[in-house]
């Protein structure tokens, strides 16, 4: 035993190998194709699902591989590695859209909805933003109202990750009166009349994934569909932000590893003034800040992992990890860029994609500046 | 049907390899351990079999405590059982050291065959199959890329490539299979597999629990002695072939493959 903590055992490393064969075998030879195609293939969800990879951190009971936090981040870093956030997030977007129905699901929603996304069958998405409402969750304004066993639903969520392809999208909406006790969970299904999908957005980066504006018109829900009680909802959207920031800094995390790696391998290769980039002590002395931030951002975001996983609330540690691995991440990615000099700015150099994507995580699962409230808030 | 799946640990083949100080061994800091590609094979044939017949998969590793980490790979792709032996008395043993080790291990197994990769990707020996299946006085059908275990269970058909023909071979079983590139693809191992790996059975073994004897073991023991070893060649930079046209280019190298190279 080594004489201080590891975070990482046998069990993950087993983990890690096995997402890494997959990306390697079924994500790494197309990746490029399905980037410029702006969409993966839906067979990748079943593939997936019988790896168990999308179950890793969900109950046996529901089919899911069980695992600890630790195992859920070995398998998210693993992803990552495909190269294309928008497969990591589109493959991901059940980890945002399962998590409140565990949370506050009764058994036989659980039952109906968890096990086929788990198998891969049926994508699951969150719906929270609207065209008027994102950080500002408590003054959304989609509609339901209670008519008999059914909600009636009416309005539109907005930037909705695999929303054009999402068989079931947990969906925030208002049930009773303004602000944030009027809010529940609804799932709603796809197939219910009254529920259609625009085009796929065409977006800065994570252009493998597929993300939509949803629209409701009198699309009537089975009220058996309700997460917990009628504004409930506000609880366990705030519950479900601690996990997405946490999967947001990991993906940050590896956002910026990837990009040092790549600056590491290109700087020994590359030549100028007939000596390798590496020889210029500017360059050596970017690298060196590259890999010190990469380095303390994971450690960062690892500690506070360890600690959610324990069941302790870290709602400011997350906002903290949050901001300051995409903050991290935007540094290394611009750098990583700078150092790739014009390849850097071309498609076939994976900085340059990691730089598109990265600019999303510090708006997605709460805007930095949310999460600077969220800490000045509990520290002042 | 029973069978036994030997493995090995071996550097992951992307490890940048390098000679210690003693030049005749490698250093083994920052290295990451895989089981043998090889084996990885036998581990995939004998589940498939499994599946097919029915019976049970063991896994037999020798080395240190870090082999767990291997056999647990392949519980996790579903075998059955795993057996690690291991002793301090075994650094720096040869190949047929280890192989009589592993004959120790499974003479009192049930078994109706055995597979090994057909050689370890660290040293390429290709030694253990051989000497096991003669320490165990079976046959041994090595390099195999199909096999075929009859209904009844009680033989096995195999293929072998050579000089682009197929050798087919029937044996009786119990056999030693070792396992070439080709045979299959193995599976990786799944999620809920790896978490139920962790319940399955692990026996470590020292060479006192198989009745060997340490002083047979270990450098001292060794037949096969390794005087040095050196890095391959650096590659030398390659040559642009000149040329005006295509024609003229393909000429020149032509002449090239023929008179410098001699392939032609």
């Amino acid at each position: 035993m080594e004489g201080f903590q590891e975070y990482f055992g046998e069990t993950h490393h087993m983990v890690r190998e096995t997402v890494r064969r997959f990306v390697e075998r079924e994500i790494r030879p197309f990746v490029d194709e399905w980037e410029e195609q702006g969409e993966f293939p839906r067979n990748l969800y079943a593939k997936a699902g019988v790896a168990g990879i999308l179950g890793i951190g969900y109950p046996e009971a529901y089919g899911g591989s069980d695992g600890d936090i630790f195992v859920k981040i070995a398998a998210a870093e693993e992803l990552m590695r495909c190269g294309s956030g928008g497969v990591a997030a589109g493959l991901g977007s059940l980890d945002i859209g399962i998590p409140p129905i565990i949370a506050l699901g009764d058994d036989d929603q659980k039952s109906r909805f968890i096990p086929p996304v788990l198998r891969g069958e049926k994508i699951s998405a969150l719906g929270i933003t609207e065209p008027d409402a994102g950080s500002d969750v408590a003054n959304i304004r989609t509609r339901a109202v209670r008519k008999n066993d059914h909600y009636v639903v009416n309005g539109s969520k907005m930037f909705i990750t695999s929303g054009v392809r999402a068989n079931q999208l947990t969906c925030a909406v208002r049930t009773g009166g303004e602000g944030y006790g009027g809010i529940s969970l609804l799932v709603i299904e796809s197939d219910t009349p009254g529920y259609s999908v625009s085009k796929t957005l065409k977006k800065m980066g994570w252009w493998a994934s597929d993300t939509a504006q949803i629209f409701f018109e009198d699309c009537r829900v089975p009220a058996t569909n309700l997460l917990g009680n009628e504004g409930q909802g506000f609880y366990g959207i705030m519950e479900n932000f601690q996990n997405e920031r946490l999967q947001l800094s990991v993906m940050a995390n590896m956002t910026a590893r990837m990009a040092l790696e790549e600056s590491l391998k290109y700087a020994r290769e590359r030549k100028a003034f007939n000596r390798p980039l590496s020889g210029f002590q500017v360059t050596r002395h970017k690298l060196a800040d590259m890999a010190t931030l990469v380095e303390a951002s994971q450690e960062f975001t690892y500690r506070v992992a360890a600690r959610i996983g324990t069941g302790k609330t870290q709602i400011k540690e997350i906002s903290m990890a949050k901001n300051f691995a995409c903050m991290v991440s935007d540094r290394v990615t611009y750098d990583a860029v700078q150092i790739h000099g014009g390849f850097g700015y071309m498609r076939e150099y994976l900085v340059e994609r990691l730089y598109r994507d990265n600019r999303i995580l510090s708006i997605g699962g709460g805007t930095q500046e949310i999460m600077k409230e969220i800490i000045s808030k509990i520290i002042l | 049907m029973n069978i036994i799946v030997c493995l090995k640990q071996v550097p992951d083949t992307e490890t940048q390899i390098k000679i210690g100080s003693d030049r005749q061994s490698i250093v083994t800091d920052d290295i990451k351990w895989v089981m043998n590609p090889y084996d990885e094979y036998g581990v995939e044939e004998a589940l498939r079999l499994k599946e097919k017949h029915g019976g049970e998969v063991t896994v037999v590793g020798l080395g240190p405590k870090r082999v767990t980490e291997s056999i647990r790979t392949a519980l996790a792709m579903g075998a059955d059982k795993g057996i690690l032996i291991s002793d301090g008395a075994l650094d720096g043993s040869d190949s047929l050291a280890h192989a009589k080790a592993i004959a120790a291990a499974i003479k009192d197994l049930q078994y109706d065959l055995i597979f090994t990769g057909q050689r370890g990707v660290d040293d390429d020996l290709g030694i253990v199959g051989a000497t096991l299946a003669e320490a165990l006085n079976i046959p041994q059908l090595s390099l195999i890329v199909k096999v075929e275990v009859a209904e009844d269970g009680k033989s096995v058909k195999v293929q072998r490539p050579i000089e682009g023909e197929t050798l087919v071979i029937t044996s009786t079983l119990p056999a030693l299979i070792t396992a070439q590139k080709g045979l299959n693809e193995p599976r990786y191992a799944s999620l809920p597999g790896i978490m139920k790996a962790k319940k399955k059975p692990l026996a470590e073994k020292s060479l006192a629990d198989l009745g060997l004897n340490s002083a047979d073991f270990g450098a001292g023991a060794r037949k096969m002695k390794i005087l040095e070893l050196t890095p391959p060649p650096a590659r030398e930079a390659g040559k642009i072939v000149p040329g005006e046209t295509p024609q003229e280019k393909a000429a020149q190298l032509a002449k090239l493959l023929h008179d410098e190279a001699k392939v032609l």
